[in-house]
């Protein structure tokens, strides 16, 4: 849980109070809080006057637009067939045996979340994975531990 | 069958002077811009290979006075990362070629609809986006360009979805006709073109239709950006001549034991060894988007076959029932199968439900579901029974 304080007024100020501001704002909550809490898109609703199911509708379409917590940063995995064919079990056994969570699960301390996702684009450069908004390519099972370490570390 | 070889072209990333190239542009009338794309013979780049300068001359032809230009950088496909490495290196091409589409039709605005997994590129884009507006106004034209985030839905890069995304809604695809071109993004006319086709019309304005049609064959003029990835020594990026057999393809990128090619990504089709030689790479054989997945002797078609359809089970957005039911059946289908709880003549039913599905789904990821479904059923049978 997160309180959202000033952010939904101050969003909609930035982006406008149209249907097509929803996007942006959504994007702008998720990008700063890793998640949507059914407060923030009630309050979205509110900002842009539109239903809370239509907020709620359109967020749960998103796999990037969460609507369960999630921790500060959120490791996705790429999962399609290059990535596959190129270690990603490792990756995902290095990972999980590093942080002590398995896939789909966050953190005691909230700062992980490890997820699946479908390809992102990096399949000459596979194994690949996503923390946050960083892609991270050509891993290995020890370099993937530097980088969470890394993270540790912020 | 014309086939042309394997060769490497330079024009993607060739860097040019935007600014002379957009000023040659807008001096033409939109006809004769129109005139020639339409000359070049250029094809969509994203996949679907709708000719390009039909499309502009589509829009152009529409009496609304508010039209878009949309570029799709909606880039899912699996196997495919070109645009990314295009946006990358070449960013100012792509708004270059955004505003001679505008100029062409007579919109004054443009957005770009970029993956979320590429937001990691944004800063720089922005900084590209500064420059390019600052260029508009120095040449005193009238341009304007909009960033629009994706957020991980592949369906999205549908253009009808994306238009639906951008709009603030669910993406789900439209039903067509009306197509974009009459009634797109709010409901305006719009071309919504892939970003290598952005760029390729920009090099066409540049150096001449009479120089893009010398290159391909008489279906697919031109070159083409691959993205190869898989079973090969020399993954990445490369620009290649249209008009090569897989053949010729996997003797420059094989790693001397391809078994199969995926050509298009999980919605392309599967070529195996023996079709290699007489199988052209373009819209007259297997047209890609793209993406080209070397797969070698150790592979087990059926786990591709598997990682596919769970690919796309998830990626379908849901509304329509053949797409939605189909994947998950299709799905569940082939596992039964290799686990023997279902004979395996039942996937004589299976590639009927796919071929239900190219006809009843309502946009082309459920309609494309059966193209490597069935390339690989048919190909390599033994692997996904046995």
């Amino acid at each position: 849980m997160y309180h959202t304080g000033n952010l939904v007024k101050d969003l909609a100020e930035k982006h406008g109070r149209k249907r097509e501001s929803l996007m942006p704002i959504l994007q702008d909550i998720v990008r700063k809080h890793n998640y949507l809490t059914d407060e923030a898109m009630v309050e979205v609703a509110t900002e842009l006057d539109i239903s809370a199911a239509e907020v709620y509708g359109t967020a749960s379409f998103y796999t990037f637009l969460d609507t369960v917590p999630r921790g500060k940063n959120v490791i996705r995995v790429c999962k399609t067939i290059t990535c596959s064919m190129k270690g990603k079990i490792e990756i995902i056994n290095a990972i999980e045996e590093t942080l002590r969570i398995k896939v789909g699960e966050t953190t005691p301390d909230r700062m992980f979340t490890l997820l699946e996702t479908n390809c992102i684009g990096w399949c000459h450069k596979a194994p690949a994975i996503l923390i946050n908004d960083m892609p991270y390519t050509d891993l290995t099972p020890e370099s993937v531990v530097d980088i969470i370490k890394d993270y540790m570390r912020r | 069958m014309e086939n042309k070889g394997l060769n490497k072209v330079d024009l993607i990333f060739e860097k040019i002077d935007a600014k002379s190239t957009l000023e040659k542009a807008f001096a033409m009338t939109s006809e004769q811009i129109i005139e020639q794309v339409l000359e070049s013979g250029l094809k969509g780049r994203g996949g679907a290979g709708f000719p390009t300068g039909l499309k502009w001359k589509y829009t152009a032809a529409e009496k609304e006075p508010e039209k878009y230009i949309v570029c799709n950088a909606d880039e899912g496909e699996p196997g495919t990362f070109k645009d990314r490495e295009i946006l990358d290196k070449a960013a100012y091409k792509v708004y270059g070629g955004m505003a001679i589409a505008g100029k062409a039709m007579g919109a004054r605005k443009g957005y770009i609809y970029l993956r979320g997994e590429y937001s990691y590129l944004l800063p720089q884009l922005y900084i590209e986006l500064y420059k390019f507006h600052k260029l508009i106004v120095e040449i005193g034209y009238d341009f304007n360009i909009e960033y629009r985030m994706g957020s991980g839905a592949y369906i999205c890069g549908e253009e009808s979805a994306l238009f639906e995304s951008i709009e603030g809604f669910r993406g789900e695809p439209r039903n067509k006709p009306p197509y974009p071109t009459t009634s797109g993004l709010f409901a305006k006319p719009t071309s919504i073109n892939n970003v290598e086709t952005l760029v390729t019309a920009m090099m066409i304005i540049e150096k001449g239709a009479d120089m893009y049609v010398k290159l391909g064959t008489k279906d697919s003029r031109g070159s083409k950006v691959f993205s190869i990835s898989g079973d090969t020594p020399i993954p990445g990026i490369f620009e290649l001549e249209l008009g090569m057999t897989v053949q010729e393809f996997v003797n420059a990128f094989g790693d001397g034991d391809t078994k199969a090619v995926q050509v298009g990504g999980a919605s392309g089709f599967c070529v195996p060894r023996k079709k290699f030689a007489e199988t052209i790479i373009g819209f007259e054989g297997v047209p890609t988007g793209g993406s080209m997945k070397l797969f070698n002797s150790s592979r087990s078609m059926y786990n591709v076959l598997h990682n596919y359809l769970e690919f796309f089970t998830e990626e379908s957005c849901g509304q329509c029932t053949p797409c939605r039911v189909g994947c998950q059946q299709l799905l569940k289908g082939v596992e039964m199968v290799k686990k023997g709880d279902s004979k395996s003549a039942y996937l004589n039913e299976l590639v009927k439900l796919a071929d239900t599905m190219k006809i009843a789904s309502k946009c082309g990821l459920g309609q494309s579901v059966g193209n490597a479904f069935k390339s690989i059923v048919e190909n390599f049978r033994e692997e996904v029974i046995y």
